[in-house]
């Protein structure tokens, strides 16, 4: 559903406006050769997804044996099979979600990356319209972050970081006992690792169905570069 | 400008069109694919010995190495008080609760095997006579729901020094009156708060919870503290248990 109401947002984008924003001209040649991705952020991308469907779907399983809520998740979404193997999957799974993770925070903090891509918000102010802004808010495939994307990517960073560490304290609570006293104990701890893993859901769940509808966007997690398309008749400037 | 003509053979990526579209849907497939392989994997579930399953056992052992090295013998559990117990304290085996095995405590006498000098069995009334404690911890189960309770005995730790167990061996097995085993690393059970567990949550006279002998540990899950204990022995070899060899991790520390 979020896809359809994407799609409609994009066609009528494509459709009537006319941005004269150095982004947008897809069909300049130096333009297509551009990386808006670098290789660091599709490779640890990528390695994260599989991680996070491992994570969860192995979390589901673990949910499952001794469940807070009166609520079991269908067995077909979980991974491992039975307890112990749902287990092991889940902490052979935080290795590669912590490593992959500490990487890409280290890259995002020195390279800049984090602070073009997510904090900076100069290149916004440059649009006049206020009507084009609001459009602009939700626009995407240019090769920058507009805005929901920046608070989503940044809250869902702090979402695995509430993960792990909530993950840390209910994996070691008498080793860990500060981490644990900061949660409020184990028992408090898993239940905030249960909601920040709905969250983490939910963003996926928005993510990937945007990702889905907008064209382009997956090829170019792939290749780095801006998916290319014919210029439009009706859109493109002259 | 276009394909069609051929006096003018600049490259328009118009002419591509069709091949790029064919190129994303066939990222699109094999995205499809990597997510399909994903829910092919979910067979892996350390039963088998397929390449996954021996991946999954090796990180097992990886993590058994990673939670030894961080567990600190001097890191004590968090107690409670006495207004915290829950009450009833749940049963939990691999069997149904009247399957739980009923000991006779006159007749009961805990063997000792292995790297251990003084090997004689020991009936409950000698156990009463070494120094008795009593902790009220929580217990965490392994599938995630926990319980606070009060356990009394003898600290683990007096127990070895007592029978001359070798303390620089490596691991500490138990064998179970209800056919369970289990087993611990030697650091742990010299934990100064693993207990060689005489009393136990609930109601007295209450055999559900392990009597006459179980070993509380609570610097480790549930099931790393055995009920029903009809021998100890000390060696150099993992000796494994009756969930940590279907596949649960054998370290298993809290």
């Amino acid at each position: 559903m979020i896809g359809a109401i994407y799609k409609r947002l994009e066609k009528d984008r494509r459709n009537q406006m006319t941005i004269k924003g150095p982004n947008l001209q897809r069909s300049d040649p130096k333009l297509s050769d551009r990386i808006i991705h670098p290789l660091f952020v599709r490779i640890t991308h990528w390695i994260n997804a599989l991680a996070v469907f491992i994570m969860i779907m192995s979390g589901l399983k673990i949910y499952n044996a001794s469940p807070i809520y009166p609520l079991q998740f269908p067995p077909d979404i979980t991974l491992g099979g039975w307890l112990a193997g749902a287990l092991a999957w889940h902490f052979a799974g935080m290795w590669l979600l912590a490593i992959n993770g500490i990487a890409y925070l280290v890259y995002g903090v020195l390279s800049g990356h984090f602070w073009r891509s997510l904090i900076r918000f100069q290149p916004m102010a440059a649009y006049r319209n206020i009507r084009l802004e609001l459009k602009r808010l939700i626009l995407h495939g240019t090769g920058e972050y507009n805005p929901v994307q920046r608070v989503l990517y940044t809250a869902v960073i702090w979402i695995v970081i509430l993960l792990v560490f909530s993950g840390l304290t209910m994996w070691k609570p008498v080793q860990f006992q500060s981490l644990a006293h900061f949660f409020g104990g184990y028992d408090q701890a898993r239940k905030i690792h249960f909601f920040a893993m709905l969250g983490l859901a939910l963003f996926t769940l928005i993510h990937v169905s945007i990702a889905m509808a907008v064209k382009g966007t997956i090829e170019s997690m792939f290749t780095g570069r801006l998916a290319q398309k014919p210029p439009k008749k009706t859109g493109a400037p002259k | 400008m276009s394909a069609g003509n051929p006096k003018n053979p600049k490259i328009s990526l118009r002419d591509f069109r069709p091949q790029i579209s064919r190129i994303e849907r066939r990222l699109f497939l094999k995205q499809g694919l990597s997510l399909g392989a994903l829910t092919m994997l979910s067979g892996c579930t350390l039963k088998d010995d397929d390449a996954v399953d021996k991946l999954l056992w090796a990180m097992s052992r990886w993590n058994d190495r990673v939670q030894a090295a961080i567990f600190d013998p001097a890191k004590l559990a968090r107690t409670y008080s006495e207004g915290d117990i829950t009450e009833p304290f749940p049963f939990n085996a691999y069997y149904e609760q009247p399957m739980a095995p009923v000991i006779y405590g006159p007749d009961y006498q805990l063997e000792l095997g292995g790297l251990i000098s003084d090997k004689r069995p020991w009936r409950i009334e000698r156990l009463r006579e070494l120094p008795q404690t009593s902790q009220i911890t929580q217990h965490i189960c392994v599938e995630g729901w926990s319980a606070i309770g009060k356990w009394g005995g003898v600290a683990f730790k007096t127990f070895l020094e007592r029978i001359g167990a070798d303390t620089t061996a490596k691991y500490v097995g138990f064998k179970c009156a209800d056919r369970y085993s289990t087993s611990i690393d030697m650091p742990s059970a010299l934990h100064p708060q693993t207990l060689l567990t005489l009393d136990f949550p609930g109601q007295p006279g209450e055999t559900k919870y392990g009597f006459p002998v179980k070993v509380r540990v609570p610097t480790k899950l549930g099931f790393k503290n055995p009920k029903y204990v009809t021998e100890i022995f000390v060696t150099n070899d993992n000796p494994g248990g009756y969930w940590e060899n279907m596949g649960y991790n054998w370290f298993s520390g809290s």
